[in-house]
């Protein structure tokens, strides 16, 4: 058992699962040598040779392709895409290929890779270097969304990730990356995907946030207890999809309100999904509409004026104060 | 200082070997043992056939739209004659002769053209990639079964085809770019065959040629008569050699000609000549191999009735295949279903209980004409 912050918990990820299985091999840009631009992939160039840990042209598309490829012939590639916002360039590989392969060859072929990008905002950076555009890839059937929110569900569920059958997008918050030490324990861990957790039980009022948002909401969650003295349940929601709709319910069933958190813009984006589930699941406990508490719909804002478009505390807390109030 | 030229000072070959006008050159004549020679030709003409049945079906509504090969017929079948069984085959989707060379059912073609999903499925022994429709994006995949397969330390050779179109895509680009980085055991046929849709070649590129946008990667390139059997099947067993033997990747830009629609949907009077396809039909690829193969005392008396006969009975074992249950469309997704999609096949497991679906065959509209369909006709067989 050591503390480790998430760059060194998914290097420790990364490092086991090459060690168990010589299928899978890193592509990317900058992983080898130099490590990845944020150390993600460190020194596992050096320990397994630059065939297994490919420093890649600078080409979004064709990382991907080629791993579609790879992953034809039964290898298991994990491509790291630098950011997130880059990924556009590759998107029409992740779905059109990635992400139908096993269809469109019935079960004859499939794409066992895992796509890890960093994305989210808080961290002064230019554009396409702070968007938060999980719900693009969640609204892919044949993919799989997943978002930790700390180092030690980073490593279990990258190591899931890189054992699922099923091509994963697997996306690290850059904010998370240095922010905080966990407990992250020396033999493999792993954890299932589509599963969320409850991050804080409490009867009163759901609220719902994964990847940077969880702090956030837990934050949220303390002022609630101390001022309010409303015990707020928070779902650390990890796999945006699959949707873990089951424990969205009966969350939501026992507390009868729910506020979703998310860095990706509002409309059509994993709220709305949320709130639709949870009416479906859990429309007679409800006693307010279930809110939104989320980037707004505009493309970008500058890290400058991040302060007003990223949901922090006091935002979910007037929510929840609204929810409460209703 | 002066500018200096850099060596090396590239060059461009073109190989004919078998002319339009039935000139052979014997000093690079392929020694192909006669019951292959006879292989190749009845391959061609099953495709050209086919082609021409398919056109009916598409017409009669029993398949929807496709993507004709006439025309293309020893390009495909010239170049992947070079392959083995255990070597890999990437299509993009105009390759029908290609495929059925390699072992795919025409009755599965047939069901993957009449929409159903189960004809895209390689048997499990087949190394073949299903047809890929969005330009160019299936070359990545080639370059990266190539990587697999050199990791592996198998011997493998990787054939992935596209057409003169595909060539000005990024994924075409990015595709030879790694390939060539990698020096990976993988040939790019290019089929030129002059339209991408209506797109001229001098519109689609400045180049002079398509073979030698090789030579920017780092690998050879080569521009052969691509309705010459004999030039194709030459140059694509030198390049599966080289691949063979790690000398990696090659490009062979095949000169050939659509001389049918782009897809059955199109309409190819309004945008080029009756001319320029009479010149071309004069260049057909199978009259020029028959007339070979009848040098050689190598053609077999009523090969086109015994075709005709494979592909009707082909047909009626596709009109016969049963239809899938609908439920299939949740099978293969996942490895495993999640439970949304179980709820959701739950859901329609119960419509169609309630209301059974209809059977493909009952009541099988005829699609709307498309647009210039009647002037088709000329073109359509």
């Amino acid at each position: 058992m050591g503390k480790l912050n998430m760059v060194k918990a998914l290097n420790l990820a990364l490092l086991q699962e090459m060690e168990r299985d010589d299928g899978v091999v890193i592509i990317g840009e900058d992983v080898g040598v130099d490590g990845g631009v944020f150390r993600v992939t460190e020194d596992l160039h050096r320990q397994f040779g630059g065939t297994r840990v490919i420093d890649s042209p600078l080409a979004e598309a064709a990382i991907i392709g080629t791993a579609v490829g790879m992953a034809l012939y039964g290898l298991k590639p994990i491509c790291e895409i630098q950011f997130s916002g880059f990924a556009f360039q590759c998107f029409h590989q992740i779905e059109n290929h990635a992400a139908r392969y096993r269809a469109r060859s019935q079960g004859r072929f499939h794409c066992q890779m895992v796509l890890r990008m960093p994305y989210g905002g808080g961290v002064r950076a230019l554009e396409h270097h702070t968007e938060s555009e999980e719900q693009f890839y969640a609204h892919i059937p044949g993919l799989k969304m997943v978002i930790p929110s700390g180092p030690r569900t980073a490593r279990a569920l990258l190591a899931s990730a890189i054992r699922d059958p099923d091509p994963v997008i697997f996306f690290e918050s850059k904010a998370l990356y240095h922010a905080a030490k966990e407990e992250v324990p020396d033999e493999i861990e792993t954890m299932p995907i589509g599963r969320a957790r409850i991050d804080r039980e409490g009867r009163d009022l759901t609220l719902i946030a994964y990847g940077a948002m969880l702090r956030v909401a837990r934050e949220a969650a303390g002022v609630l207890q101390e001022e309010d003295g409303v015990e707020v349940e928070v779902i650390d929601l990890l796999t945006v999809s699959p949707l873990d709709r089951e424990t969205l319910s009966a969350s939501v069933q026992k507390t009868g309100r729910a506020v979703v958190v998310h860095e990706a813009s509002r409309s059509f984006g994993p709220g709305a999904e949320i709130a639709a589930s949870i009416m479906e699941g859990a429309f007679l406990s409800l006693e307010a509409p279930v809110r939104r508490v989320t980037a707004y719909d505009v493309p970008f804002v500058g890290f400058a004026r991040e302060w007003v478009h990223i949901p922090d505390a006091a935002r979910v807390v007037s929510a929840a104060r609204d929810t409460l109030a209703y | 200082m002066p500018r200096t030229p850099i060596e090396p000072r590239f060059k461009i070959e073109y190989l004919s070997i078998l002319d339009s006008e039935g000139n052979l050159d014997t000093a690079l004549e392929p020694d192909i043992p006669p019951g292959d020679l006879k292989r190749l030709y009845r391959a061609m003409v099953l495709g050209r056939r086919l082609d021409e049945r398919m056109v009916r079906l598409q017409r009669q509504g029993r398949i929807g739209t496709f993507a004709p090969i006439k025309g293309q017929e020893a390009a495909q079948i010239g170049s992947v004659f070079a392959l083995r069984r255990t070597d890999w085959m990437v299509p993009s989707f105009r390759e029908t002769a290609a495929m059925l060379w390699r072992g795919w059912p025409i009755e599965k073609l047939l069901c993957l053209f009449a929409g159903r999903l189960e004809g895209g499925q390689p048997a499990p022994d087949q190394h073949d990639l299903p047809i890929t429709i969005p330009v160019a994006t299936q070359l990545p995949h080639a370059v990266g079964l190539a990587y697999a397969a050199q990791y592996r330390g198998d011997d493998v050779v990787v054939m992935a085809y596209c057409g003169d179109g595909a060539t000005s895509e990024g994924d075409f680009h990015e595709a030879l770019n790694f390939a060539g980085v990698w020096h990976v055991p993988v040939v790019f046929v290019v089929q030129n065959n002059q339209w991408a849709i209506s797109i001229p070649l001098k519109k689609q590129t400045h180049s002079a040629t398509l073979a030698q946008k090789a030579l920017g990667y780092g690998f050879p390139g080569i521009q052969v008569d691509g309705n010459d059997l004999l030039a194709v099947y030459a140059a694509s067993r030198e390049a599966v050699a080289r691949a063979r033997h790690g000398e990696g990747p090659t490009l062979i830009e095949c000169v050939t000609y659509r001389l049918g629609v782009h897809t059955t949907a199109d309409d190819p009077t309004r945008y080029r000549s009756d001319e320029e396809v009479k010149a071309w039909e004069r260049k057909d690829p199978l009259p020029r191999a028959r007339a070979y193969l009848e040098k050689k005392n190598l053609l077999d008396d009523g090969l086109e009735e015994q075709v005709d006969a494979e592909i009707a009975r082909a047909v009626e074992r596709f009109e016969t295949m049963a239809d899938a249950d609908p439920l299939t469309i949740f099978d293969h997704v996942f490895a495993e279903r999640p439970a949304h999609l179980e709820a959701q096949r739950a859901e329609l497991r119960e419509r169609l209980g309630a209301d059974p679906p209809r059977r493909v065959d009952e009541e099988r509209p005829l699609p709307t004409p498309m647009r210039g369909q009647r002037k088709t006709s000329r073109w359509a067989n």
